[in-house]
């Protein structure tokens, strides 16, 4: 409201001026008008007749109409006077003009009063936003105050980080020295651990030649009588031969040991070929289906697969019995094959699920649980008969169990009898076979016996043989050269025979009745077994046991013993891997 | 499983002969052999001094008694009771004394190692290897007993030589890649030597029987190596228990890493059975309590019991730390052993003391856990089975199989704290010994089956 009237104050008096010049010929002194003026300030209906009253009073009331009237005409309204009458008053038209005035008037208000409506609005928006820029201008401040801070805080850390490399460094740099020191320091301590090393060593061999000089008596074994050695021989002299002997069995030793792993490993291989072929068997026979398909669909790559599947066909047989390394190729690319047509196979299949998934319930489906829905309740149906069958049965049955429980005891014992009958021509044919295997291996050693007779008879026929070759070479060759060619032959027939000595000595090992009966059952049931299993490799020689007990031929006699020979050794390699 | 009553022993030194007849035991300076079966005292023989080791001959016929105190051995015969024979190594000391393989030769080691005698119990004849290294395992006899492996230290390098037994050859000589060799153990098939250096540095060398070097692994470099080592009886696996509490399994044919067995405090695993020992006060009926007690029921009462219980995993075991600043620390794998069969294989962790794991050496798995109520003093696989028995330093023994376990108490009074267990060479019996008496128990074999 202050606002209001600071305001509507300089309008009245700007007003008050523009009266002053026609108001000048008044008697009236300016200062008083401007007193009135000023009291309308402060308007009250009272005053405000008072001083209309005294803006007219009768001495001035021409002066006064015609003062209007100029103002009136000057502000656009028609003269109060009559046109026609000269100083007649038209009183219609003062009327108008008083009522255009009042309107006017009217309308003034109003829009003075919209007016100071407005501007209090606009101030207090004013206020409202002279508020906020306050506000706002605190938050500056503030957030300017704490990116200071942080600035400060950043750059603390900053220098604590910068601090903290510089620790790590100096750290990096001690952890480098203490090491130099500790190396320096290890190969400081192993010197002198080998001075002291050596000193000590010094000492040593002073007291040993002390402790050895001083003829000590004390030094010495009291025996009552020497024993005999444990094996009966006596101890050999240390000669350049017992040397050479040694070296030589160290090396069988090793050698022995290397064939044996080899044998193993022979072993595993070879069930891992069988275990290959067999997949690649399965794997060939899941496929056939699916290989047409590919075959149409990319031919060249294929083709070339169907001629390596051919010539695969060729020599399978053989193929397998290769050397990994002649058929490596081959066999990786074949089995890289198959395994790409079964990934194909295997995605296509789940192809064929996912789309089953997504395309909605076909028409087989249906049907599909349309006779599913028969089936069970057929089978339901089956349920319930089967049910009621197993009733009557059991009814039956406890109605029998009643009358007379001697009759099932002696049923029971009719069983018993029949088991005990067919447990007992189980037991004869297992004696049976027992004898058999004992007259197999009665043969197997007299052929073994034979054998060894053979060898003798060999080994005297090389004696005279070499001896002749010896007489005869000696007349034109050098003597040395003669005995080292001579040693070399002979040595290495020996160790063929040495080594089939042992192959000969082996089975009966196994076979030995000197073993307790149970193991001896079992190695029988080994022996029996590594022969079946070695049927099929044995060129279709299905009953190699009773060929061998009619003929006693020593020929098949020793080709028999080499395979069962084999065939017990593999069998003993792979006792050992079984644990 | 039947006791027999308690014998008196001293030095833990009761050993059955390798053919099983007889059982050897000390006192003081007598040796007494028994019937291994019915106990019956068949010889008894004085010795000139406290007996400090005893050792049979490997065809049972000969018994050695090394009194290292005055650097003595006596030998004596069981098949002529007055034959004798007293080895005296005089000035030079003794220190071990041990048979070699053909029983006919005894092989003494002198102080400060500075050599070892052979003397032949054969011939007059004493042979002298020089330079013998003083370490933990020095000399080792392949299982045929042909040959024997010495290491010797010559220059400040360790060599080793390698011997023919039956007439002491040298066949092999040749020196090692390792900073202080520390032990050797031949392969049961005698033709692969392990070779490991001290603990301060992870090394294991493998020799072949020419002196070859086939292989050398190394686990880690800087922190405490190789505790212990074990060949599998088949030779396809070496086992190697090392300081950071893990055991490493090589193969045969590589001579590369298989697996690492870690060894921790928490077992989590579903598929490891963990066998809890617990003890259980035996609970006495107030009405059946007489006064004076009865000997029996007051040793009963004194004497707690214990048994074993199936822990739910997770289980923590009880883990000790180890001293930081003392040498030889109780940490990491100290024993380990496989079973006669391959099978199986046992380990101890040193700072996990109550705990003995038995691997599935087929699974390469940890399959149990026996966790006892005090440190395992020691434990040996029967020698035909895969059996293990255990003993605690407390009266009971502890048997495992793969069919389950158990805990026997052994009968009778007094303190009977067992610190040693060996097994008789049938798998049938077994000695049980403290450091004052021994026992021998008998398993039927029905039990087992």
């Amino acid at each position: 409201m202050g606002d209001w009237k600071a305001i509507t104050v300089p309008l009245l008096s700007s007003d008050s001026k523009n009266i002053f010049p026609y108001t000048s010929e008044r008697k009236r002194s300016p200062t008083s008008m401007n007193s009135q003026v000023l009291r309308l300030s402060l308007p009250s209906p009272k005053n405000m007749y008072s001083f209309f009253g005294a803006f007219c009073t009768e001495e001035n009331l021409e002066q006064s109409i015609s003062y209007i009237d100029r103002e009136l005409t000057t502000m656009g309204f028609p003269s109060i006077y009559a046109e026609s009458k000269g100083k007649e008053l038209n009183l219609v038209s003062i009327i108008n003009c008083m009522n255009e005035l009042l309107v006017l008037q009217h309308k003034n208000l109003r829009a003075q009063e919209e007016v100071e409506m407005q501007h209090l609005k606009l101030g207090s928006d004013m206020d409202h936003l002279q508020n906020c820029y306050a506000k706002l201008k605190e938050q500056l401040e503030l957030s300017k105050r704490e990116i200071v801070g942080l600035q400060e805080r950043d750059r603390q850390l900053q220098s604590k980080n910068r601090n903290l490399h510089q620790l790590l460094k100096n750290e990096k740099d001690e952890v480098q020295k203490l090491q130099n020191i500790i190396s320096s320091r290890a190969t400081q301590y192993n010197h002198d651990m080998k001075r002291k090393e050596r000193e000590y060593n010094k000492l040593k061999e002073r007291l040993h030649q002390l402790v050895m000089n001083k003829k000590d008596k004390k030094l010495a074994m009291e025996v009552l009588n020497y024993v005999g050695r444990a094996d009966g021989k006596r101890g050999a002299w240390r000669t350049d031969k017992t040397e050479a002997r040694n070296e030589e069995e160290m090396y069988k030793v090793l050698l022995s040991d290397y064939e044996q792993r080899q044998k193993q490993l022979l072993l595993e291989n070879a069930e891992l070929k069988k275990i290959l072929q067999q997949m690649k068997k399965d794997i060939v026979s899941l496929l056939p289906p699916q290989k047409q398909k590919p075959k149409e669909r990319s031919e060249d790559g294929l083709v070339l697969s169907d001629q390596e599947e051919d010539i695969g066909e060729l020599n399978k047989e053989n193929m397998w019995e290769l050397s990994c390394e002649t058929v490596r190729e081959q066999l990786t690319n074949s089995i890289r094959k198959q395994w790409r047509m079964l990934k194909n196979h295997v995605e296509k299949l789940d192809n064929q699920v996912s789309r089953g998934h997504s395309g909605a319930w076909n028409e087989k489906d249906v049907i599909s649980r349309e006779a599913h829905e028969l089936e069970t309740e057929k089978l339901e149906l089956e349920i319930q008969q089967c049910k009621e069958m197993i009733k009557t049965q059991q009814q039956l049955l406890q109605q029998q169990l009643t009358c007379d429980d001697d009759t099932t005891l002696l049923l029971q014992d009719c069983y018993l009898l029949e088991e005990r009958e067919r447990l007992q021509e189980e037991w004869r044919l297992f004696r049976e076979q027992k004898k058999n295997f004992e007259k197999e291996r009665k043969s197997f050693t007299e052929a073994a016996i034979r054998l060894g007779l053979e060898r003798k008879a060999f080994e005297e026929d090389r004696g005279a043989w070499l001896k002749h070759q010896f007489l005869s070479m000696t007349a034109d060759c050098k003597p040395e050269n003669v005995t080292t060619s001579a040693f070399l032959r002979s040595s290495d027939p020996d160790i063929r025979l040495v080594k089939s000595a042992s192959r000969q000595r082996k089975p009966p090992f196994v076979l030995s009745p000197a073993v307790s009966p149970e193991p001896c059952q079992i190695s029988q049931y080994i022996t029996h077994n590594s022969v079946a299993s070695e049927k099929p490799a044995a060129d279709n020689m299905p009953n190699l046991w009773v060929e061998s007990d009619d003929k006693e031929g020593t020929e098949e006699c020793t080709k028999l013993w080499e395979d069962s020979g084999v065939g017990t050794l593999c069998r003993n390699l792979h006792m050992e891997q079984l644990p | 499983m039947n006791f027999s009553e308690l014998f008196k022993l001293s030095g833990l030194l009761g050993r059955f002969s390798p053919d099983g007849k007889c059982l050897a035991s000390c006192i003081q300076h007598r040796l007494l052999v028994r019937d291994a079966s019915s106990l019956q005292i068949l010889h008894l023989y004085t010795c000139l001094d406290q007996i400090q080791y005893i050792e049979w001959s490997s065809d049972s016929l000969f018994i050695l008694c090394a009194m290292y105190k005055r650097g003595v051995v006596q030998v004596w015969s069981l098949e002529q009771p007055d034959w004798h024979c007293k080895i005296d190594e005089g000035s030079a000391g003794l220190v071990a004394s041990c048979w070699s393989p053909d029983g006919r030769h005894i092989l003494n080691t002198t102080e400060f190692h500075l050599r070892i005698t052979v003397w032949s119990l054969c011939t007059k004849s004493v042979s002298y290897i020089k330079y013998p290294k003083a370490c933990q395992q020095g000399v080792a006899f392949t299982k045929d007993g042909r040959y024997m492996a010495v290491v010797e230290r010559r220059d400040c390098k360790d060599f080793i030589s390698i011997f023919v037994c039956n007439n002491w050859q040298l066949l092999r000589h040749f020196d090692t890649e390792s900073q202080d060799l520390f032990g050797i153990e031949w392969a049961p098939n005698g033709c692969v030597l392990a070779a490991w250096d001290t603990c301060l540095e992870y090394k294991v060398l493998l020799y072949s029987l020419d002196g070859r070097l086939l292989s050398s692994y190394r686990a880690y470099e800087w922190p405490l190596g190789v505790k212990s080592i074990a060949w599998s009886p088949s030779s396809q696996f070496l086992a190697i228990g090392s300081f950071d509490e893990k055991v490493r399994i090589l193969n045969h044919v590589t001579w590369k890493k298989i697996t690492e067995l870690d060894h921790p405090a928490t077992i989590s695993s579903k598929n490891t059975i963990v066998y809890k020992e617990v003890e259980k006060s035996p609970t006495v009926d107030t009405e059946r309590l007489t006064f004076p007690p009865t000997r029996a029921l007051a040793s009963s009462l004194f004497s707690t019991q214990s048994k074993y219980e199936i822990s739910q995993v997770p289980v923590s075991l009880q883990y000790t730390k180890p001293v930081a600043d003392r040498a030889n620390p109780k940490v990491g794998v100290g024993m380990l052993a496989f079973s006669a069969d391959n099978c199986f294989l046992a380990t101890k962790n040193d700072n996990i003391p109550n705990a003995v794991w038995i691997w599935d050496i087929r699974k390469l798995k940890l399959s149990v856990v026996l966790e006892q109520l005090s440190s395992i003093q020691g434990f040996q696989w029967d020698p035909c089975q895969p059996r293990l028995a255990v003993c605690t330093g407390s009266s009971r023994v502890y048997l495992w199989s793969p069919a389950g376990c158990v805990v026997v108490q052994v009968p009778g009074e007094g303190d009977f704290q067992i610190t040693s267990i060996s097994w008789h060479p049938s798998g049938d019996s077994m000695l049980l010994l403290s450091k004052e008496n021994f026992c021998v128990c008998y398993l039927e074999r029905e039990e087992v089956k």
